[in-house]
């Protein structure tokens, strides 16, 4: 799979992901210094549960994103079917 | 534990095949002030910083190994398609003769990467300075390779590499402050 071209859609949803991902980093390294502040970790929450939603959808349609059984597999093995990071 | 996500912190596209550039790079792969030297000192530190900046020191030493694995691609991807002769011109020749294509912990001049270039001190402020200056070293690099760049879908990723370095530095500071405030009890010097 890693040189067939993918889809447009691949790279939307990704990025997608990485942008919400991204929000998650910054609030879990605010709140690792301000760790009283309730309105930050309501935050972390929400876009928490969105991230879920958006992997799992993600990994319906372009396999799993995490190892060691935080993802579901198809037959063959999906984990080594899909491009790297570096690849696409 | 630690767990592998198959995605980038943020994309990496680079324009052409550049080995030169590649080059440069390669110093916030390997070099002193680099991602990995970053990653392996916070997390080595962790261990015995208070336990009020454990999580801080887990949660960006972490972040560090996926801005290592940023550069690792825009390396590969601005190398991938290089001929030998292609590598020799862009003063990548030394590197070619030991490692062909493959990546390396070296910094741009191709001193191989060596503990010496981090610190332990086991004295939580002297932990957090180095922390700090690190972050701050790592700023200036990123800003020096956006200055020799031209490629501008690099200078993308490079910028976001180069933003995080500030925001890691800010949360240090806090760190800092957070460890003097328990220590004194807020006594005011």
């Amino acid at each position: 799979m890693a040189n067939k071209p993918l889809p447009d859609d691949y790279y939307q949803r990704l990025e997608e992901i990485q942008k919400i991902d991204f929000t998650l980093v910054e609030l879990n390294l605010y709140l690792d210094t301000h760790p009283q502040d309730l309105e930050a970790i309501k935050q972390y929450n929400t876009f928490t549960k969105k991230a879920k939603e958006l992997r799992q959808m993600f990994e319906e349609r372009y396999g799993p994103m995490i190892h060691f059984g935080h993802s579901y597999s198809t037959h063959p093995w999906a984990w080594i079917e899909s491009p790297w990071p570096w690849q696409v | 534990m630690w767990l592998y996500e198959k995605k980038l912190q943020y994309p990496v596209r680079v324009s052409v095949c550049n080995p030169r550039l590649a080059k440069f790079l390669i110093e916030q792969y390997g070099g002193a002030d680099g991602e990995l030297s970053a990653a392996l000192r916070y997390l080595n530190q962790r261990y015995t910083i208070p336990d009020k900046v454990i999580g801080l020191l887990t949660d960006i030493g972490t972040e560090e190994f996926a801005h290592l694995e940023m550069i690792a691609t825009m390396v590969y991807k601005l190398t991938k398609d290089a001929t030998p002769e292609e590598m020799k011109q862009a003063g990548l020749g030394d590197h070619y003769a030991n490692h062909d294509g493959a990546l390396f912990y070296h910094d741009a001049a191709g001193n191989n990467w060596t503990a010496s270039y981090i610190q332990a001190k086991g004295d939580p402020i002297a932990d957090l300075y180095e922390d700090i200056a690190a972050e701050e070293k790592a700023r200036a690099t990123y800003q020096w390779l956006i200055n020799m760049s031209d490629d501008p879908f690099l200078n993308e990723s490079l910028s976001f590499l180069r933003e995080r370095e500030i925001v890691h530095s800010q949360r240090f500071r806090e760190a800092v402050e957070l460890i003097k405030d328990s220590n004194t009890g807020k006594k005011i010097f």
